[in-house]
This record gives C-alpha cells, structure tokens and sequence, in this order.
C-alpha cells in the first residue's frame, strides 16, 4: 500500500511537470489540464487530462508527452483518459502558470466570465477589460484581433512602447 | 527543447518516417470518457441529433477554412481558420459520441469521410458557397446565434457527455458570434458599398432562417439577436422568408454539397487505409 501510494505522488509529479506542446514553458499542472493521475492496483497509471479548446490540436501531443513521461520512468502500463466536465476555463491556469505566462511576454487571463443559465447576452460595448502590456506594465493596451496564432490567445498591442503582444483571452 | 520533446512522442510507433503531417489516425476524442448511454436516453434519437450537430459543424468549418489565403487581412483568415477548428473539434467529438450512441462503434473518420451527401444532415445554409464577406459575416451571425441557443438548450440534456461537449461549445461559439456580431456593424454601418453588400449579405441568410427554427426552436432569442445589431448597425432587417431549398436535416440538400464533400473527402476516398 505504501508502495502504491508513493507510486502514485512519483506518478502525479511526472506527468504534472510536462510541458505544455503550444505554450512550453507551461506544465500541464500550470495550465489546470491535468485532472487527476491515479495507480490502480495492477500498477497502471490511469492520468485525466480535459481538452482546453473543443478543436485544440494540441490534446494528442499532450497524451502522448504524458504517456512517454511515465513509461521512461518505469511505468510500465499507462493510460490517459479524457474528461469533459466540468469544462476547462481559463480559472483553471494557476497563479504560477500566470506568472509564467507574463515573464515569457504573453498577458495572463483575468477571471472567466461568469454566466447565469439562459440565453448568452450579446455585449457589443467596447471592452472594458484591462490588460498590462507584459512588456512594459502600461495598460495602455489595445485589442488588434480576437483569434491569434493558437486558440487559447488574442492578438494585442501596446500604445506605449508600441510593442504587440499575445494575451491568453478568458474562456 | 530536450529530444524528448513531445512532438517526437507523436513519431514513436510508426515505422515510416517520411511522414509530412499528423492528418488522420487520431485517438478517440472521448477516449476514456464513460460512453454509456443513459437508461431513459433514445439510443438512435442521440445518435441523430449528434450526426446532425456534428456535420452543420463540419460543413461550417470546411467554408470557413476556404477563407483562408483569401480574407481581407491576415488577422480576418487567422480568426475564421480558428473558429472553424473550434467547430471542426465539436464536430469530431459529436461524431464519435454518435458512433457510440447508435451502436456501430464507428469512428468520426466513418462519418466525415465515408459517407455520401445524402447522408448528411447538417442544415443548407451551412453548405452554400462562400460569397463575399458580407455574406460570411451573416451567416456566421446567424449561424453561431442558432447553435449557441441550441447548445445552452443542450447543456441540460439527459446525455451528460453531449451535455458536457454543449458546455464547451457555448464559451467557443459566445466568441464566434461576437466576432460575426461586431463585422456585421462595422460592415452596416460602415461605406455605401458595404452597407449595400451587408444588406443583401442578411437577405440571403434570412431565407434559411426557417429550416433553422424547424430543426431548433429559437426564434425569438436569434431574432433578438439580429434586431439588436441590426439597430446598432443601422441595417433593416429584411423579412424573413421560407427558403426554396429542402431541409438538410432531411438529408435533401443543395447542388452545393457534393462538390464541397468531395474535396473534403477526397484525399481519405483515395487512399482508406492510410494514416500518416
């Protein structure tokens, strides 16, 4: 039992430290994808991970980085299973990944929206969201596109030291 | 990056290394997810209303991709190219979900490529040609309204695994009308031209709003919709029409649909056997 239990800490540990395919200096822990990393009784390591985007091609790279990370630490029976619920939101990025994300020049997401049930509003005042330019702190900032080079990140840039920059939009 | 770098992972077990793409042979999308279907759930009901979901999302995504290399602005391709793959993503996991449903176990390589036009039941409007921009932005609008509603509907439904694929979609298509949304004003409220080309854009979507109420019921929360934009936008909403074209969700498409399935279709007809 005290086999298995460290089994399952040195499990965790590994698959939680690998990288993130599109934003690498993310773990999967940092990025909140990682649901849970179990050992059963056989020895098979059963790890969760939930998609970020319905469409985000990064998904297979990630269960099998996961999978190679366990099987070259020994693991020999490993499966990586998909969870859909509750889905991702960009709350799930913990503070370290957000630190992260800021120090390699990408804005962090504030907090998700929130929605009651029913109908989705349409908002169509400009946006009030302030983002800092994670280059230079201004939040003199401006949205240049809402779509960017990957799902998860908006297009911006900075009126005052004129830089542009990525910002990982709220989902 | 070290030389286990996860992308090489991908490589691991194919011997052929001449490979150019990751396209087909992909894992499950619901692999590990509880697949049982629900005591009080019609099987084949589920099963339908997933295909049907699953190829308005394809057929979507597949105009959306024909943008690309030819929007405005590069920003304009990236942004249509992204919401299509976000469609693209819940068409693969509503087709795998109906494969498990109806009982065949068949893949969403089955459903996408290996069937016929009349087999498909995704609503017209989502397969007629690009037309201009204007049109794109209309349709868009009233496409991603729709299927907002119907997913915020779906969120709720008895099968927690389409419930839980509906979830995601509502946060993906909430930016996908807003992106169609603030084109739509900008358009309408923009030159001559592009106030002439907006309107004509609305004209011909609103002809298949009826096939779209037929098939979803959500009427007064798309006009809703509409009528606030077009206010903003100073566009008249024209009136709304029943189209001359037979439903899609009855399989009874336009003349558009095979030729845009077979350049979908083409490559995975050639060659059934492969992955690369």
């Amino acid at each position: 039992m005290v086999t298995v239990l460290g089994d399952a800490r040195r499990a965790r540990h590994i698959a939680e430290q690998v990288p993130d395919p599109e934003l690498p200096m993310l773990t999967l822990a940092d990025l909140g994808v990682l649901r849970g990393v179990e050992v059963g009784d056989d020895g098979t390591v059963v790890a969760s991970l939930t998609p970020t985007y319905s469409g985000c091609p990064a998904m297979a790279e990630m269960r099998a980085g996961v999978a190679a990370r366990l099987r070259d630490a020994g693991f020999a029976r490993v499966e990586v299973r998909t969870v859909l619920d509750p889905p991702w939101t960009t709350d799930w990025i913990t503070l370290e990944g957000q630190r992260k994300l800021a120090e390699h020049g990408i804005a962090p997401p504030g907090p998700a929206p929130r929605r009651a049930s029913g109908p989705v509003p349409l908002t169509l005042s400009p946006t009030q969201r302030r983002v800092e330019c994670p280059r230079c702190g201004s939040a003199d900032t401006e949205e240049s596109s809402r779509f960017g080079a990957t799902s998860c990140k908006a297009l911006w840039r900075c009126r005052a030291c004129r830089e542009p920059f990525e910002y990982v939009k709220e989902i | 990056m070290s030389d286990d770098h996860v992308y090489m992972t991908l490589a691991e077990g194919h011997e052929d290394d001449t490979r150019w793409a990751y396209g087909t042979g992909f894992e499950d999308p619901l692999h590990g997810v509880d697949t049982t279907v629900p005591d009080g759930v019609d099987a084949a009901e589920l099963a339908a209303l997933c295909v049907a979901l699953g190829d308005d999302a394809l057929v979507s995504a597949q105009r959306l991709a024909e943008w690309t290399t030819r929007a405005p602005e590069l920003e304009e391709e990236v942004a249509l190219a992204n919401i299509g793959l976000d469609l693209l993503g819940q068409a693969r996991l509503l087709y795998s979900r109906a494969g498990q449903a109806d009982g065949t176990e068949r893949g969403e390589d089955a459903y996408a490529y290996f069937r016929d036009p009349d087999d498909f039941r995704n609503v017209t409007l989502a397969e007629l040609p690009g037309g201009d921009f204007a049109f794109s932005m209309a349709r868009l609008l009233v496409l991603s309204s729709w299927r907002l509603a119907h997913f915020q509907g779906l969120t709720a439904s008895s099968d927690p695994v389409l419930a839980a694929i509906a979830a995601k979609g509502v946060k993906e298509l909430t930016y996908h009308r807003q992106y169609a949304a603030e084109w739509v004003i900008r358009l309408g409220d923009g030159t001559e031209e592009s106030h002439r080309r907006m309107r004509a854009g609305l004209r011909q979507v609103t002809a298949y709003l009826g096939e779209l109420f037929d098939a979803y019921e959500a009427r007064d929360e798309v006009l809703a919709v509409l009528r606030q934009i077009a206010d903003v936008a100073g566009l008249a909403l024209p009136e709304m029409t029943p189209g001359d074209e037979g439903p899609g969700r009855q399989g009874r498409h336009t003349d558009h649909l095979a030729p845009l399935l077979t350049e979908l279709q083409s490559v995975a007809r050639a060659h059934p056997e492969a992955t690369w």
